[in-house]
């Protein structure tokens, strides 16, 4: 059984359809990765796993839970945690703060040992904080820790989403754009980073991206969206090459020129 | 001595406005939402008081009947919540300021409906005394306002630093999405925000029926609380006490060295001198604008 599957999932507003018949599967250990033109539906996907958004039809199941009966606060108990293409993050809050909020679905005591901080708030106050300088560690954050985010340039706060998604202890992360508005330098260590949470981490990631330069480096697995449908699925370079993905990148005449230039970046 | 025997029961004074003010500011972080119904959510705490411990109602002991009706005017906070609150979700904030001032009028007129439209006195063992000292005279209840809004803020502040539900409220008040991707439950939090500033509209209530007689027109404090809160810095819950305690002592001050009607008029020229040099309140936590 894999992970996380979709099973022929619709979704539509009012008469657009968003997201047509999809089926795709992420196994677990996989780092898989959505990619087509805007308005594909990629972060539509997204938000039904999420969910924020409840598909017409089909059915979504992580890990055999189905998720399509839960709460969008519920989701993050599984152990999936996201990041959003135009970061949402706590801006009146330092960066430690954030990541201690991450650690909320991970507290597991009561109002009075909180408040006055005595029996098992004192050891899981501990133990959070470790957690959290863990994920600093591995991010590199250290000189951010206790400034607030209203401050931080975008580079870092990209950062910082990442590592309170990370923060949650989860076993799938999704991650929308996780290099858009990056420099090269800094989506050279998103790169890492990916792989390293991948191996070290063990944590699944399913992400949406346009850098075809870090999906084809990153990613077992490609799945490729037009209109709300599938086009195709395959390893990076497959996908690429897909007559059908170059055809809604470029447009039909693209085909015959790039017929020789398979492989390449799109 | 003079100025010792003005300040402390200025004081006193302030502490339930400040308990008022903190209520505003309670709701506005957690919805964004002005509740102008908090001045009479207090004035209904103090009513609940008065039915369970005055003898002509149900007698109860002053003490028991503390906690019941903290419980009762939580979960009356938690009910307008949700059934009409939460139901207001994405509309127009001057809906919702409209909607919170009906609903200070349909409390004001239930109240009167069931205790009567006479001023009453709640029978508080607070009530009861006067200690001198130094040549200050205060009473009993003036001191018991004092150490009870001390002792609240300092839960509060526990509570918010410290406890996953207030953690989880401070979350929920800055960024909702990246809430319920924490895990937190946005709407039940904001209920238990309703609810927890109807505990402490109860508590202030309680407090201002210990020091006086108490009527259906009580609430009206809460425009002064509000001028607290504005002054304090709205969105800040230590500003919101000091405002209040701000408030309470300008008064008795005005009513002294100012000729007679300046004392009405005092907090609200504070007011508007704060708003002129210092828009966002005297304790505001962010001075940076909002885009």
């Amino acid at each position: 059984m894999s992970l996380l599957e979709l099973n022929n999932v619709t979704l539509k507003f009012g008469g657009v359809t968003a997201v047509n018949d999809l089926t795709m599967s992420v196994e677990e250990g996989q780092v898989y990765a959505l990619v087509g033109p805007n308005g594909a539906g990629k972060s539509t996907v997204f938000n039904m796993i999420s969910r924020f958004y409840r598909p017409a039809a089909g059915s979504i199941t992580f890990d055999g839970h189905d998720l399509l009966k839960l709460k969008s606060h519920e989701v993050p108990q599984l152990g999936i945690a996201r990041t959003f293409q135009n970061i949402e993050l706590f801006d009146r809050a330092t960066v430690l703060q954030n990541l201690l909020v991450g650690r909320h679905r991970l507290r597991r005591t009561t109002l009075v040992e909180e408040m006055f901080f005595v029996g098992r708030a004192r050891a899981q106050e501990r133990e959070h904080r470790l957690a959290v300088e863990e994920v600093i560690d591995f991010l590199d954050l250290q000189p951010y820790r206790n400034q607030m985010i209203a401050g931080l340039p975008y580079g870092v706060r990209k950062v910082v989403e990442l590592a309170r998604a990370l923060s949650t202890k989860p076993r799938l992360l999704l991650l929308d754009e996780p290099a858009s508005g990056l420099s090269v330098e800094e989506t050279q260590d998103m790169r890492w980073w990916i792989d390293d949470i991948r191996r070290q981490m063990g944590i699944t990631v399913l992400m949406v991206e346009h850098d075809m330069g870090l999906v084809s480096k990153v990613c077992d697995r490609v799945l490729a969206l037009d209109g709300g449908k599938k086009l195709a699925e395959g390893t990076p370079a497959e996908v690429q090459s897909h007559p059908k993905v170059i055809e809604a990148y470029l447009g039909t005449g693209a085909i015959s020129k790039t017929a020789n230039a398979k492989g390449e970046r799109v | 001595m003079e100025f010792m025997q003005l300040l402390l029961s200025g004081l006193a004074n302030g502490c339930v406005y400040g308990l008022v003010a903190l209520g505003f500011v309670l709701i506005y972080k957690a919805t964004e939402a002005v509740n102008f119904a908090q001045g009479d959510f207090m004035m209904l705490g103090a009513f609940v008081m008065l039915g369970l411990v005055n003898p002509q109602y149900m007698g109860m002991n002053f003490w028991l009947a503390v906690p019941i009706a903290l419980l009762i005017m939580g979960a009356l906070g938690y009910l307008l919540d949700l059934t009409v609150l939460r139901h207001m979700f994405g509309q127009n904030q001057t809906a919702i300021v409209i909607l919170t001032i009906a609903l200070g009028f349909v409390i004001r007129f239930v109240t009167g409906a069931i205790w009567g439209h006479e001023p009453v006195n709640l029978h508080s063992p607070l009530a009861l005394g006067d200690i001198r000292a130094f040549g200050v005279v205060l009473s009993l209840a003036d001191i018991a306002v004092i150490i009870v809004t001390v002792i609240m803020t300092m839960l509060l502040w526990q509570f918010f630093q410290r406890t996953k539900l207030g953690l989880a409220m401070q979350a929920a008040s800055q960024n909702q999405m990246a809430a319920y991707y924490m895990g937190i439950p946005v709407k039940r939090v904001q209920g238990a925000v309703w609810a927890l500033a109807g505990m402490v509209a109860c508590v202030a209530g309680i407090l201002y029926a210990s020091k006086g007689s108490l009527d259906i027109s009580a609430g009206f404090i809460g425009i002064k609380a509000f001028a607290a809160a504005v002054i304090g810095g709205f969105g800040s819950l230590p500003g919101a006490l000091m405002g209040g305690l701000i408030v309470g002592v300008i008064e008795p001050f005005a009513a002294r060295y100012l000729p007679p009607g300046y004392s009405q008029i005092a907090p609200y020229a504070l007011l508007i001198l704060v708003l002129i040099f210092r828009p966002h309140g005297l304790f505001a936590q962010v001075r940076t604008k909002k885009v």
